[in-house]
This record gives structure tokens, C-alpha cells and sequence, in this order.
């Protein structure tokens, strides 16, 4: 459809990120495709060391050179592929089209400057702006992210916030140039729970205001049932689900994502159950088998995914599952909560 | 409406002045104004800067002028420190000695420091080639002894004063190298740096900007350090013959001047002797009160 296609902001193609350690090549990120769309939040949720992390990172060309390096895929962001853009282009793209937000606050500000020096910074780089005009553009940025008394604390030093004021100012600094994308990693993992959920509902806040698409990473469930429109479930480098957030939550078709769900609490649950846990380990990223890399843990196993890996199919429409056998949960045939 | 009072407070306000704020620095020199010993250091570097400076003024005689029937003299009223035997008055001459002693510390560290953070801020930061090739030249520097590696250099280019700042910077240059790099290592793998990445931040940037001034406060501590150090070295080149040449009145040039007469006149040794050691002294108590400054952690 040509206006879903106009309304693609970002399209990532069959990203490949490695990392050449001495053990060998750790394949962090292994055939990664996805699109976002003009203003919505894409969720990206999986377990630690899945390739959430590196995926963002390499959209923004981050990766720890010369360790991790993008070895293959495309990643279309405004009609250009940023894979083959030069540091000056990519630059000018960081921090002023696509901007991140870091897990940590509380190591993510320079101790040397003060907070308002910092927000200035884009500002500085990225429109070139006064001295005089970037301080007046920087106090209104802090004072949309809500810092109470903005024009006092412009002045102060980071160790004098508290955790969630400094991912406040993180926000600030991440929007001043009104991005078309914001990367939250882990936004508020470093928080506690109430912060959390004030510094989510500033990031939807702004994002109608700005008119800008999230990309939100997250091991965290219930944060992406709230806030995310569409999910893509990653293991092992791979995304392994990719649909609407109520598809991901109530029709999950990989064993992986039932999982999941199986191993969240609910508060709605009427009988006292114990959580299950999904059994076993995620493999080591070294050495992946030919095969389906959940078949050592996965229930449902088939001929099938022993000889290969199962490709990343649409078995609906926008629902994306990589298992042979997706098609049997959509038509119940394998009751999917059940024992 | 409000009062004349109450906008002088919103004015304040708005420009920041009136909220405390701490800054690294600002909190380190609250910490080093607390340590009499730093202090102490410190006074007698600022006393010893305006000796320096002043010296015409506080010197009473000519430090280069003979006088003919007042050679080897005690200390007097006159010569306060006595004279030596061409009949040149020690006070004036120590004051002078300053000078020298104060250069040659300034200037011979500036030097190292510049070279040092240049090639450090290479290696620490770009790492790879540049790294291993920087670092296996600064240990070619460590490997020579310091005093022999100052004579070498001062043999080669002959004595002078000019030589002396080169051979002491060039020399000094592999240690600074070395710390602003571990620092760079340290801080270069900080989140704010990533931070700054994604802001979009250029590599120049990010040194400039970014790493340098979080890692500047152990470069600060070794380099007041090494001043004295470096005055220590100019002391012993011009006792070896091969630093500041005379009449210019330097003193380790002094107490070679003076060694054969130690048993007749002591206070031709003993007052130039004094002015090293109080000297290196200043430099090395100001050093040792700046990195606890920097470090409250460290005890």
C-alpha cells in the first residue's frame, strides 16, 4: 500500500552487527528487519544479551569500534542508508534527526558541566545558535520536561539531581532539536517505579507534541503494553515476533512469546499460580546452530526447524512469527496457555 | 508591583548567580583550602612567583656586580647572605636565581605538558596503531635515566638556557603521556561520552569538550609535581657546567661555585642549597595537597 509506505520513517533491513572477540564472532545482531512509522512506538522487548541494545546502537552507528562492526542489511532513514553515510553525515544526523536516551542518568551526564550547559550543547552543535539564544532555547526545553524551578537548576551541576530529574534532562537534550526518532534504551531501568512511570508518560507527552516515532527498549512488559503500538520480540539476534501491541499480548504465535507472557505476573489473575518460567538458557551467540535457535528450549518442536532456521513470515496481516508451527496456534489447534 | 528588592532577586535568579553550585574544581579547592600543608605549598610558590617577578626591586646590590674588598664576606647587615668570592652579593643572586629556577619550571613543564597531552590524547583515545607505537617511544624515554638523558641532550645542543627548557620538556613529555592516556582510557568508556556521541558530537568535540576536562586533575597534580623536579634538574646541569652559563646567577651553579669553600664559607652553599630545597619543597607539598583535593577518596 503506497500511504503505508510514505508513512515508513525509518526501514531496517536484515541488519547483521558482530562482534569479533577473541573467543570468536559473537553475532549479537542476526538479521534484524523492521519499519517505524510516523509517529508511533515501536517496543523492542526481549531478554538481556538478545541484541535490543546493539540494534539501537547501530542505527545510530554507535558500535564500539573496531570490536562490533555492521557486517551486512540496510538501514533506510530518510531515503538514505545510513550504513553508508560518512562520519560527518552521520553526525549531523545524531542528536538532531534521530537522538538516544541512555539506561544509566546517572553516568550519562558530563560532571564537569553544568545540566543547562549540557541541554545547550545540541542546541550549539546541531543549529548553531548564540550563547544567549541556546540559554533561552535550553530553559524553555527544561521546562517542558517539567524541572521544577528550571531557570535556578539550569545552573546546577548533575551530581545535585536525583536519578529521575537527570533522565529528565536527558529527554531534554535528546528532543532540543526536535528529532524525527527517539531511541529510548532502557529509559528508566535505573529508576525506581514511580519515576518510571512519570518519565514514560513525559516521552508519550512530547512525543504528540513533537510528532515524533519512539523506539522504546525494554525488558520490562507491562511498560510496552502501555506505551507501544507495535512490538517486535527479539531472541538471540532475531526477531522472532513482530506485530500490534494486543496481537503480541493476546494472539502470540512463537513459543518464545508465549513464554513470555507465561512468566509475567498479573494482577487480574484469579488463581494463585506459580509463574513458568521458560526452560533452560538463551544460547551462546558464538557458534549458533543451522537450526531454530529457540528449539533447545521450545515445547513445540518439528522436523522442519531441526534442518533450518524459520524464516520471518506474515502469517496474518502486520503479524509477523518466525515458527513453522505459528499457523496451528493462530487456528488453536495447539492451545497455546495451557500446560 | 514588585519592589526594587525583590527584582534585584529575579535578576539574580535568572542569571544564576545567587543558587550554590559545586563543581569539580570548585569542590576540589574547597578541599585543598582546608589542607594547611597544601596551603603552605602554595604560599611559598606565590612568594616565590613574586621574587621572581620582583626581583629588581627586592634585590638590594647588582647580582653580576663585583665588589673587590668585600669578597668572602659573612653575613652582615649589608650582605645578608655574605658575598662570594668574586665579592658578589648572595642575596641579590639567590633573588636573581629565582628566575632561572622559576622558568625553567614553567616553561620546561609547559612543554612537556603540551607534547604529553598531544600524544597521550593520540594514543589514549584512537588506541590501535598510533597507541602501540606513541607508548613503545615513551618507555625508549623511560628507559634513560632522567639526569642522564638531560646531560645527553644538553651536550648536544650545548648549554643555554633556552637548551635547558628543551632538554627537561622533551624529557617529561612520556610521563604526562602516559597518565592523560590511562585517564583518557578511563573516561572514554564513560556513558556521557557515548551520550555526547549520540548527540551528534565530533571527535574533536568530544576531546575538547567531553574528556579532557574530566581528566585534567591528575595532570594538574603530576605537573606541579614535576616542577620541582624539573627545578631540580636545572639545579644539577648548571652544577655540572652544562645549564645556564655565568655570570647569570642560577643556583645549583652557585653551590658548584662555592663547593671547594665549604669549610671557610658554609653560608656561600648553605643560602643557595636552602632556596632549592624550600623551592622543590613548595612545589611538591602544593602536588601532594592537589591530588588529595582531587581525590577525596584517597587518604
Amino acid at each position: 500500500m503506497a500511504e503505508t509506505d510514505n508513512n515508513k520513517i525509518l526501514e531496517v533491513k536484515d541488519l547483521k552487527t558482530y562482534f569479533y572477540t577473541e573467543d570468536g564472532v559473537v553475532k549479537a545482531v542476526n538479521g534484524v528487519s523492521f519499519d517505524l512509522k510516523k509517529g508511533e512506538t515501536l517496543g523492542i522487548v526481549g531478554e538481556t544479551g538478545c541484541g535490543k541494545s546493539v540494534t539501537a546502537l547501530s542505527i545510530l552507528r554507535l558500535i564500539p569500534q573496531p570490536i562490533g562492526r555492521i557486517v551486512g542489511g540496510e538501514i533506510i532513514f530518510e531515503g538514505k542508508d545510513l550504513l553508508k553515510l560518512g562520519e560527518k553525515d552521520l553526525q549531523n544526523i545524531r542528536g538532531n534527526r534521530i537522538s538516544m536516551i541512555f539506561q544509566d542518568p546517572m553516568t550519562s551526564l558530563n560532571p564537569v558541566y553544568t545540566v543547562g550547559n549540557q541541554v545547550m550543547e545540541s542546541l550549539v552543535v546541531h543549529r548553531k545558535l548564540k550563547k544567549e539564544e541556546a540559554r533561552r532555547e535550553s530553559m524553555k526545553l527544561l521546562e517542558m520536561v517539567g524541572i521544577p524551578e528550571f531557570k535556578r537548576r539550569f545552573n546546577s551541576y548533575p551530581h545535585e539531581f536525583s536519578g529521575g530529574m537527570r533522565q529528565r534532562v536527558m529527554i531534554a537534550m535528546a528532543i532540543a532539536n526536535s528529532p524525527s526518532i527517539l531511541i529510548a534504551d532502557e529509559p528508566t531501568t535505573a529508576l525506581d517505579v514511580t519515576v518510571q512511570a512519570q518519565i514514560l508518560e513525559l516521552m508519550d507527552e512530547l512525543k504528540y507534541k513533537t510528532n515524533s516515532s519512539i523506539i522504546i527498549i525494554t525488558h520490562d512488559l507491562g511498560v510496552v503494553a502501555k506505551y507501544a503500538d507495535r512490538v517486535m520480540v527479539m531472541y538471540a539476534g532475531r526477531p522472532v515476533e513482530f506485530s500490534s501491541v494486543d496481537n503480541i499480548y493476546y494472539k502470540p504465535m512463537h513459543p518464545y512469546t508465549i513464554g513470555l507472557m507465561k512468566s509475567v505476573t498479573r494482577l487480574d489473575e484469579k488463581k494463585r499460580e506459580k509463574l513458568k518460567p521458560i526452560e533452560g538458557l538463551p544460547p551462546s551467540l558464538i557458534d549458533l546452530p543451522e537450526c531454530c535457535i529457540f528449539r533447545a528450549r521450545c515445547k513445540y518442536i518439528c522436523d522442519e526447524c531441526k534442518k533450518e532456521y524459520p524464516p520471518l513470515i506474515e502469517i496474518e496481516k502486520d503479524h509477523f512469527v518466525s515458527c513453522y508451527r505459528g499457523r496451528e496456534f493462530m487456528e488453536g489447534i495447539i492451545e497455546r496457555f495451557g500446560n | 508591583m514588585a519592589t526594587i528588592k525583590e527584582l534585584e532577586v529575579l535578576e539574580e535568579i535568572e542569571t544564576g548567580k545567587k543558587y550554590s553550585r559545586t563543581s569539580l574544581y570548585k569542590d576540589a579547592w574547597k578541599r585543598l583550602r582546608r589542607n594547611k600543608l597544601a596551603m603552605l605549598g602554595l604560599s611559598i610558590v606565590i612568594l616565590l612567583i613574586l621574587i621572581a617577578i620582583f626581583a629588581p626591586l627586592i634585590a638590594p646590590y647588582d647580582p653580576i656586580l663585583r665588589i673587590k674588598e668585600d669578597s668572602s664576606l659573612g653575613p652582615s647587615i649589608n650582605h645578608l647572605f655574605g658575598t662570594d668570592l668574586l665579592g658578589r652579593d648572595i642575596f641579590s643572586r639567590v633573588i636573581y636565581g629565582s628566575r632561572i629556577s622559576i622558568e625553567v619550571g614553567v616553561i620546561a613543564v609547559g612543554i612537556s605538558v603540551i607534547i604529553g597531552l598531544f600524544f597521550g590524547a593520540l594514543s589514549g583515545y584512537f588506541g590501535g596503531i598510533s597507541d602501540a607505537v606513541i607508548m613503545r617511544i615513551a618507555d625508549i624515554f623511560f628507559a634513560f635515566p632522567y639526569i642522564l638523558g638531560a646531560i645527553a641532550i644538553m651536550t648536544i645542543l650545548g648549554p643555554g638556557i633556552v637548551n635547558i627548557f628543551i632538554a627537561i620538556g622533551i624529557l617529561g613529555w612520556a610521563s604526562i603521556a602516559r597518565i592523560f592516556r590511562s585517564s583518557i582510557l578511563t573516561i572514554k568508556n564513560k556513558e556521557y561520552i557515548e551520550a555526547a556521541r549520540a548527540l551528534g558530537a565530533s571527535n574533536n568535540r568530544i576531546i575538547t569538550k567531553h574528556i579532557f576536562p574530566n581528566s585534567f586533575a591528575p595532570i594538574i597534580v603530576y605537573a606541579t609535581m614535576n616542577v620541582g623536579t624539573a627545578i631540580i634538574v636545572e639545579a644539577a646541569l648548571s652544577f655540572l657546567g652544562i645549564g645556564v652559563q655565568p655570570p647569570t646567577p642560577a643556583w645549583g651553579k652557585m653551590l658548584a661555585d662555592s663547593m671547594a669553600y665549604i669549610d671557610n664559607a658554609p653560608w656561600m652553599m648553605f643560602f643557595p642549597g636552602l632556596a632549592i630545597l624550600i623551592t622543590v619543597l613548595g612545589f611538591v607539598l602544593l602536588g601532594d595537597g592537589l591530588r588529595d583535593a582531587f581525590d577525596p577518596k584517597l587518604k
